[in-house]
């Protein structure tokens, strides 16, 4: 081979070459570039699509459509406080419930399963992630909520129903179907996610700072809620965060068993509403503007709800990260 | 002695419990498949798949649900997997640590876990309404953007994984940006971004609440793009809350079916996962 | 090409510090590829490289030996201006190959790496067959039939003493070679496109002992045909392989000269120290 210099022309008109690459690589990078500014775009469209959808019944009603517990289609007017209170009451139930068994179960798969079992496990776990809402609802229509009604929510009634104080949180005929039972739907709906979370946050925890606490004697409990759980603070919070606006949003799963009732009950045995329960069960058959546009200003409430909480969520798990890397 | 026969013994408490708790979870699971098989299965046979959905009363089987559905789900698909793969390459190539990449991804993760029903709503002002009718384009739309985020964040994260050498020997060769991502990174992602596409999938063929605002449904065989399509999960959703035997038969092996395909999704995606990790 | 082209030097006179020459004209007809002047390199407002000035010589073998640190990848790094992949690293003075700047603001950087080939410290074998990784670099510049495309790539991985291993399993994944072979095949990928320069960032400290001596009996072979530049950490290969040396430290470069000479007679006081093992 001679010897080569760059003054050599490649095969190809160098100049030509070099200009043609250029527009590739231009056209190339405009594209991605304006694709990833449709991720914002959506987010904007779907802010202004709601707000435009529900203006007409924000102007009617206006902030009284927070707080009026009235829903009737024949006289036209709505108010929002049944589906935001069902919305929030399930939602947090549904933390109450999953919340303490995701950490089980995440200290189980990080702290105690034997190492054979710990991907089969997480596997099992996430795939009750994949499962569709709907598959949850109608197991729940049919499976959980005659359960419930038969043997646990007359347990409940009979027992803590009579208790002084939170007795009437447990009053009631048994339904069935109601607030407690979506909540129990929504928590085993959540479990999966915030697991996975919290799982990959306890795993973050460097290895020489467990075992200096194990080399000095603490158990593995002591451990956990000592070390692991102080450490990861922020990325839990973030992953509990995370859960609950999972369950906020959900539809399917709680539109089957929440009963559907416009009102505010005190017992979480009675049935209730959630606010997707509410636009899902209604939107096909509103008939008139302000009723559709009643169930979008809905929408739009529960998008501002989810909208802070993931937001928060995803600031706390950033910061984590942040930490992390240091 | 009996401060530590205490602290055992709580460490005992705390681990049976948190046990239980794994057992808790998995019951769950296995009672939820348990229950879809045992009303399910019996509903599974040959009309399943060649006859249409009945009227009410009457037997039948679900194929133009089923048709819809395949085509909904390949529709979004193919609408969502280009915008959601150029995007998430430019978070890994180019923007990465930037301000605007930044945001995009922020964003990008809150609609991920948005609720879809809102998504549903933004489609049926922005589509429906225009249009004056629900049809199965809406559906498709939907659909797409329910799974660009899921499709963005896999890219994103898979091209982070491919080693930098590999970008840089090919451009010590003189390679163009764009052929050093598509030739030679893409390539090495390829297991990885599969993975994520049919992550996405899984996740699409399984939505129902959007679907109620934009496709809707649609009791007879339908190809029509511009007309409403049927869908299995909203005709699970029908018929299951229906009062009628039949209906609620179908509903249960229309169930089945569903979960039985995302399984598999969810299975071959990681089976595909775990074996692009093993070829570096 | 679309170097500024007015300025194109003349062959000067070699411009070596006043510490080394060599010490015989045995090698005669000592041709200037490359002439360094005046480099600096900064990463942000860090200067990395400080001032540099030396030449590297056609069909000869130079080495940049130093502690870590010192400088030497970065220089390395210089010649096919891959650092410009990366925003806040910069540098100023002028590298002259065949006379022109290739820091000019106006070379293309595409065409320039087509023009020199790099090899990496760990092996980087792209993901596709043994035969499509060599034939990777060709493609992009050049319009071969398959017949001269099969002779080219039969060519290179002789070069690169590897066609007998692997001439059988063309097809293979470049990534089912061992990791000696991988970086054989790394530099088969760089000779075959026929490059005026060949850097070598360290090529051998990922491998075992029997593949860094295949390598080494390489470079001595390929010398004959390219201007070769190594970075080593190891001495012993310094002395072994190369013709000329470099000795660097903390971004300065402190002597340069026959390698015979700065073994056995270093002029400058530091480099004797690390000769010595003193420091590094």
């Amino acid at each position: 081979m001679a010897n080569i210099t760059l003054d050599d022309p490649l095969p190809v008109n160098a100049q030509d070459q070099g200009r043609r690459q250029r527009l590739q690589d231009s056209f190339f990078r405009s594209s991605t570039l304006f694709f990833a500014l449709m991720v914002l775009l959506l987010l904007g469209g779907v802010i202004i699509a709601l707000i435009f959808g529900a203006w007409p019944a924000l102007r009617t009603f206006g902030f009284g459509f927070l707080t009026t517990e009235v829903w009737n289609p024949v006289t036209d007017r709505f108010g929002a406080l049944a589906p935001v209170y069902g919305t929030i009451i399930t939602s947090l139930l549904a933390m109450i419930i999953g919340v303490p068994v995701s950490f089980g179960i995440a200290v189980f798969i990080t702290e105690l399963c034997p190492a054979v079992l710990k991907r089969p496990l997480g596997i099992a776990i996430e795939l009750l992630a994949g499962i569709p809402s709907i598959i949850y609802g109608i197991w729940g229509l049919f499976v959980l909520a005659p359960f419930l009604q038969l043997t646990v929510q007359p347990f409940l009634i009979a027992t803590i129903g009579h208790a002084p104080v939170i007795g009437r949180l447990f009053a009631g005929p048994p339904y069935g179907i109601g607030v407690l039972t979506a909540s129990i739907i929504l928590a085993i709906m959540v479990l999966p996610f915030i697991t996975s979370i919290t799982r990959d946050v306890f795993e973050t925890v460097p290895p020489m700072l467990k075992e200096s606490a194990y080399g000095l004697g603490a158990t593995t409990t002591e451990v956990v809620w000592n070390v692991v759980l102080p450490y990861t603070r922020v990325g839990v919070i973030g992953a509990v965060m995370l859960g609950l606006g999972r369950a906020l949003g959900e539809t399917m799963a709680v539109t089957f068993v929440i009963g559907n009732a416009h009102r505010i009950a005190a017992s979480i045995l009675a049935p209730g509403t959630t606010i997707s329960a509410t636009i899902a069960n209604e939107f096909t058959e509103a008939v008139g503007d302000l009723y559709t546009s009643s169930l979008i200003a809905l929408g739009l409430i529960l998008f501002v709800i989810t909208f802070i909480v993931l937001a928060f969520a995803k600031l706390l798990l950033m910061r984590l990260e942040r930490q992390v890397k240091k | 002695m009996e401060i530590y026969a205490r602290r055992r013994l709580v460490n005992a408490v705390s681990l049976t419990v948190a046990m239980a708790a794994a057992v808790f979870g998995l019951f769950w699971l296995i009672a939820i498949l348990w229950t879809l098989f045992y009303n399910g299965f019996s509903a599974i046979n040959l009309s399943i798949f060649t006859e249409m959905t009945p009227p009410p009363g009457n037997t039948g089987g679900l194929l133009n649900a089923i048709f819809g559905s395949v085509v909904l789900t390949i529709g979004a698909t193919l609408l969502s997997t280009p915008i959601g793969m150029l995007a998430g390459t430019y978070l890994a190539e180019y923007g990465k640590k930037g301000a605007f990449a930044e945001t995009v991804r922020f964003i990008n993760d809150i609609l991920l876990s948005a609720p879809s029903i809102v998504v549903g709503l933004f489609i049926y002002e922005v589509v429906v309404v225009p249009m004056g009718h629900f049809s199965a384009w809406a559906g498709v739309i939907v659909l797409a953007v329910i799974g660009i985020p899921v499709i963005v964040r896999t890219t994103e994260d898979m091209l982070n994984l491919v080693p930098n050498g590999l970008r840089e020997a090919a451009s010590a060769l003189g390679t163009p940006m764009w052929k050093v991502v598509t030739m030679i990174a893409y390539r090495a992602a390829r297991n990885g971004i599969i993975t994520g596409i049919l992550l996405a999938i899984a996740r699409v063929s399984g939505e129902t609440a959007p679907l109620l605002f934009t496709a809707l449904n649609n009791q007879f065989w339908s190809t029509d793009m511009n007309a409403p399509m049927a869908s299995l999960p909203v005709t699970i959703f029908q018929f299951a809350l229906s009062p009628y035997d039949d209906w609620q038969h179908l509903a249960w092996g229309g169930a089945l079916l569903i979960t039985i395909t995302i399984l598999i999704l969810n299975i071959v995606a990681r089976a595909l996962a775990a074996l692009g990790s093993s070829r570096g | 090409m679309t170097t500024a082209m007015s300025e194109k030097a003349q062959r000067q006179p070699v411009e070596m510090p006043a510490q080394a020459m060599p010490a015989s004209s045995e090698q005669v007809a000592l041709m200037e590829k490359v002439a360094i002047r005046h480099l600096s390199f900064f990463y942000d407002q860090n200067r990395a490289l400080k001032d540099i000035s030396l030449p590297l010589y056609d069909k000869q073998v130079t080495a940049f030996i130093g502690p870590s640190g010192c400088g030497k990848s970065t220089l390395l790094r210089v010649l096919n201006r891959i650092y410009d992949l990366y925003p806040k690293q910069r540098a100023t003075g002028e590298v002259l190959l065949d006379g022109h700047n290739i820091l000019s603001p106006k070379q293309d950087l595409n065409l320039l790496r087509a023009r020199i080939g790099m090899v990496f410290q760990k092996p980087t074998p792209f993901p596709m067959s043994i035969y499509d990784n060599v034939a990777f670099g060709v493609r992009l510049y050049e319009k071969l039939s398959q017949s001269e495309m099969d002779a080219r790539v039969e060519a290179a991985l002789r070069r690169a003493a590897l066609w007998t291993e692997v001439k059988d399993k063309l097809k293979q994944s470049g990534l089912s070679l061992s990791g000696g072979q991988q970086q054989r095949l790394c530099i088969a990928r760089g000779v075959a496109v026929k490059p005026a320069v060949l850097l070598l960032d360290e090529p051998c400290s990922a491998l075992d002992p029997i593949s860094t001596s295949k390598v080494e009996e390489l470079i001595d072979e390929l010398k004959s045909d390219y201007c070769i530049v190594i970075v080593t950490h190891n001495m012993q290969q310094a002395a072994r392989a190369a013709d000329f040396t470099a000795f660097m430290y903390l971004g300065e470069l402190i002597e340069y000269g026959v390698t015979e000479q700065i073994f056995t007679n270093p002029a400058n006081e530091k480099t004797q120290q690390y000769i010595t093992g003193r420091f590094g």
